[in-house]
């Protein structure tokens, strides 16, 4: 199973194994990680799963729909050209390893 | 209440009546039966199957294809009788239709826009604790959960300072309405005509002022997304769902807090708790009980087969209380991971106004908890019947400052 990097603001990481199909988002909720709100719960609408993607790993994503690109005018911490919102982010074999950076906050 | 196998079907038949005042006195009970009774139910008083638990509650929000909302989410089947009022073009269509408008409401209640109206909704919250503080005692419904939103929404939206005593009497008819014909809504509706001439008023255009919610969905006709003549429709959707949710919804909040003081106390300590403190009453009281969809077609749900055209009532609030899906669910624990309840719906109907909702509950919750030591329930609460919504009629307490 693809597992994926998270880095907390505090330089401490975590590695989460992931289940097939799931979101970034799903996968680091079902582990209890601190750093991801997702107060919508999956449903492209509050901004509060927020991550910094390392930039190695950008151009490997999938690619941002309008409503993912509005919501993150609309973040708690600064946008980046790195940003995306991991609810958006389905986790596929070839995500294995993935690094993301968790932002300072989420609301 | 009884549950008992009807032949054939393998769906549990139950004589539970969720829309009568026994019911609402004490839910806990029948759903606890509804849960148990199976993955879907039939209940005989109304005709409708039923969902309860989180998996099926969250199946059914997910597939709108097979579950939709454009024949009504109330009992009423759109296709068999007239609505009460002209539907909701958000709330009561489906894709492809209501992904447009949906859009514009998105778009007009965005993270961005709370990140502007934050600071005003924050300054509003110490204001109402201000004035708690001058009390000491008060009824935390009317003195608090109502007159907070009544202070920002209406302006945020940009009504106009006659006539708001319509709102929360409009908001009750369209959330009665959803029920079956039974006296809460016959006698809602008889009584509706007032606030319903006041409610289509408002929605025009020029009664709506100049940076509003109200006025940025009009503002959404002149570039092209809807028309002029859904932009009212638009605008009635945040007047029908926008104040007596949250009003039940901080309600839910304060309550909670004052019934169970060590959580009162863990969020003094730590005021971040706020915005979880707000979600957590959202699950544990589901302000929001309950809400229809109907089958465009015959379907399987675990096991369980449902014609075409037949209502499927979803049990939110017993959802957000499944042992399935949630550890010690009757326990209000305001550091739960809350994501993924169903207090706000799930999917492409998923409460529109949710940030709203959120953004009020914890500057006011943040506001409370810096300021006051001890809220103190000193009588009887006295709770609110409706056919949807869930939360008191009034509730006194004695507050001590910090």
């Amino acid at each position: 199973m693809p597992a994926i990097t998270f880095i907390h603001p505090d330089g401490k990481s975590d590695r989460v194994e992931t289940a097939g199909g799931e979101s970034v988002m799903q996968a680091a909720t079902r582990h209890g990680l601190d750093g991801i709100l997702a107060e919508c719960g999956g449903n492209a609408m509050c901004a509060t799963c927020h991550v910094y993607v390392d930039e190695s790993w950008l151009a490997r994503l999938p690619a941002m729909a309008d409503d993912e690109d509005a919501l993150l005018d609309g973040t708690a911490a600064e946008r980046r050209p790195t940003s995306r919102l991991s609810c958006q982010i389905t986790i596929t074999p070839d995500l294995d390893g993935l690094v993301l950076k968790l932002p300072e906050r989420q609301v | 209440m009884t549950a008992s196998g009807a032949a054939g079907s393998g769906v549990p038949h139950l004589d539970v009546d969720p829309f009568d005042m026994s019911f609402f006195a004490d839910p806990y009970p029948a759903h606890e039966l509804l849960r148990e009774a199976g993955p879907v139910v039939y209940l005989d008083k109304w005709n409708v199957y039923g969902v309860a638990r989180y998996a099926e509650v969250h199946a059914v929000l997910n597939d709108p294809a097979t579950f939709c909302s454009s024949r009504g989410v109330g009992l009423s089947d759109f296709k068999k009788e007239a609505p009460w009022r002209p539907p909701s073009l958000i709330l009561e269509a489906d894709p492809p239709a209501h992904t447009r408008t949906r859009a514009v409401l998105s778009k007009v209640l965005s993270p961005t826009v709370m990140k502007q109206v934050r600071d005003r909704f924050a300054e509003a919250a110490e204001a109402r604790v201000d004035a708690l503080l001058q009390m000491r005692s008060f009824d935390a419904i009317a003195d608090l959960a109502e007159a907070y939103p009544l202070s920002i929404f209406p302006d945020a939206l940009g009504l106009k300072p006659e006539g708001r005593e319509h709102l929360i009497p409009y908001a009750s008819v369209v959330f009665n309405a959803f029920g079956p014909p039974n006296q809460l809504r016959q006698q809602a509706i008889e009584r509706s005509a007032p606030h319903q001439a006041y409610v289509a008023e408002q929605c025009q255009r020029e009664n709506l002022a100049p940076g509003g919610f109200g006025a940025c969905i009009h503002a959404q006709v002149d570039e092209g997304a809807i028309t002029a003549t859904e932009a009212p429709l638009l605008v009635r959707s945040l007047l029908s769902a926008g104040l007596d949710t949250t009003v039940n919804g901080i309600g839910a909040a304060v309550y909670c807090l004052a019934r169970f003081p060590d959580q009162w106390q863990r969020l003094r300590d730590d005021l971040t708790l706020a915005r979880g403190a707000f979600e957590e009453a959202v699950r544990f009281e589901s302000p929001v009980q309950t809400f229809f969809r109907t089958t465009t077609r015959e379907v399987e749900l675990s096991g369980a087969r449902i014609g075409e055209g037949e209502k499927v009532l979803m049990f939110l609030a017993a959802a957000n209380r499944d042992p399935r899906r949630w550890d010690a669910p009757d326990r209000y624990d305001i550091t739960r991971r809350t994501s993924g309840h169903v207090g706000f719906g799930s999917g492409i109907h998923m409460c529109v106004g949710q940030l709203v909702a959120r953004l009020e509950g914890e500057v006011m919750l943040t506001a409370l908890a810096r300021r006051i030591g001890r809220i103190e329930i000193t009588g009887e609460p006295k709770r609110r019947f409706n056919n949807t919504l869930r939360g008191l009629d009034s509730l006194p307490v004695t507050i001590t400052p910090a």
